[in-house]
């Protein structure tokens, strides 16, 4: 499973990637293989305001229709409608198909989520 | 809570990579590689499903015709000696207690199969009409395995395991006594995939060793291990109904648009309900739908017209094969005409869609 570095993980397969104040939200190399093949992608809402652990979407693989929880809080600023129309690319790139961006409003929350270290020692489990 | 089962089959499944789910009490591969590899496989080479999960059940008897033909909406009396007809059993409200094939030996002798949620349901509901019928009913299912063998290729990798010359074995009959792998079983030329393929029905112990020679001998054709995940995509792409889907027990054959498997002229239990409602006129249909707006139409999902509940999703998939999404609904008959608009309620949302024709894809079998 490929695990990229510099990024954080969460223990539900999200990545995120900080520019700034802000950061960018995914779902990991692993998500997408437990996943299968993507074929609809529900995005929040710009302007939107998540809590950490809040749902902020779906991502429905051929078989079932998943919850996904945003790993961080702040105010949504921008959504991947390009992703939204061809949502397999979570497929075949993971990690270069960003879902949304947020504005951080609690930085400190990065603290609790994983290293990319951390997280390929806890998939391995 | 009790055990789950596991078929002949549970270690060939650990190694060939398969992902492990319940169903049915059994702990079944929904996938190995990838549901839409799997898909795809069927669907040009072939793919080899462990369907042992299944029920069987045999009928013998001087009333053993009598008796099924009574039990199932089709007229088994229009059967050759090995032929096969599909049908539903129906109870006395004429809705459907379960679907089955139903395999003629004899008139003195048939051999059911049945889906392995219903198995118990099935056979005590049998025994239960099997009174005043000189007949005896043994089940068989868990002495049974099943591989189904599905695709244009399926023949092709079949017979290499086989000098049973398999163009003797038509669509829909079946041969005993066949020697796959130098090994007894029964072979039917049916399937649930809309592809040609076989059924083929062994003991325990030959279960393993035939799946192994199939994936061996089936690399050059492009063989693949293929799971419950994708055995539910192709049936619904090819319009084969699922009991718990397309109907049940509160659902009747006709509203399901199964009528082509309904034989009213031959009695059966329901059947006088069924007569009722088609001389009536039916109050529910079942029709195909695609969708419009984006999203997919899950089994359950609720289907509206301007606010009003008025049916609900039996299947719905993106289908890997057509690219669309689209679904099978249950809907009050007064929306069931072509080009209809309706909405799909997704997670509290109204997702347009429009009826249209349920022959998604063009079934591709050797008759």
């Amino acid at each position: 499973m490929n695990v990229v570095k510099g990024l954080y993980y969460s223990e539900d397969h999200e990545w995120v990637k900080v520019e700034g104040g802000k950061a960018k939200v995914g779902v990991s190399d692993h998500a997408a293989h437990q996943l299968g093949d993507i074929v609809y992608l529900e995005l929040p809402e710009v302007g939107a305001e998540l809590s950490a652990g809040d749902v902020f979407g779906v991502i429905e693989s051929v078989k079932a229709a998943s919850d996904s929880y945003s790993p961080v809080s702040g105010v949504v600023t921008a959504v991947n409608e390009e992703l939204a129309d061809g949502p397999e690319a979570i497929n075949s790139d993971p990690y270069e198909s960003w879902i949304f961006e947020l504005e951080l409003s609690d930085a400190s929350e990065l603290e609790g989520l994983m290293t990319a270290e951390a997280y390929e020692a806890f998939i391995a489990e | 809570m009790s055990e789950l089962k596991r078929t002949s089959l549970y270690e060939s499944h650990l190694k060939a990579g398969g992902k492990i789910v319940e169903f049915a009490g059994w702990e079944m591969p929904i996938q190995y590689e990838g549901l839409v590899a799997e898909h795809e496989a069927v669907r040009n080479n072939v793919g080899i499903f462990d369907v042992s999960h299944m029920g069987e059940v045999s009928v013998k008897g001087k009333d053993a015709e009598k008796f099924v033909n009574n039990l199932v909406t089709n007229d088994v009396s229009l059967l050759n000696p090995n032929q096969i007809a599909y049908a539903m059993m129906c109870n006395e409200n004429g809705g459907v207690v379960d679907d089955l094939l139903n395999y003629k030996y004899s008139e003195d002798h048939y051999f059911l199969v049945i889906n392995a949620s219903n198995v118990d349901k099935d056979f005590a509901w049998m025994q239960k009409q099997a009174a005043g019928f000189d007949v005896e009913l043994v089940n068989l299912s868990d002495s049974m395995s099943e591989i189904a063998v599905q695709g244009p290729k399926a023949q092709e990798l079949l017979q290499r395991l086989t000098d049973t010359n398999l163009d003797e074995i038509a669509f829909f009959y079946f041969k005993e006594g066949v020697k796959v792998c130098g090994l007894d079983t029964i072979v039917s030329r049916t399937g649930y995939t809309g592809e040609d393929g076989f059924e083929v029905y062994m003991s325990h112990e030959a279960a393993p060793v035939i799946w192994e020679a199939l994936l061996k001998e089936g690399q050059d054709l492009g063989v693949k291990p293929t799971g419950l995940g994708c055995r539910d995509t192709l049936r619904f792409e090819a319009g084969l109904p699922l009991y718990g889907n397309e109907f049940d027990d509160n659902i009747s054959p006709l509203e399901a648009g199964l009528g082509f498997f309904v034989k009213l002229d031959s009695p059966f239990i329901g059947s006088d309900v069924l007569v009722k409602q088609k001389a009536e006129g039916l109050a529910r249909k079942t029709v195909g739908l695609e969708m419009v707006d984006r999203g997919v139409p899950r089994h359950g999902y609720e289907v509206a017209v301007n606010g009003e509940v008025i049916g609900h999703i039996a299947t719905g998939y993106t289908s890997p094969t057509l690219g669309r999404t689209i679904a099978n609904a249950l809907i009050d008959a007064k929306y069931s005409e072509m080009g209809t608009e309706v909405d799909v309620l997704i997670r509290g949302k109204a997702a347009k869609a429009k009826v249209v024709s349920k022959r998604f894809y063009t079934k591709q079998y050797k008759k």
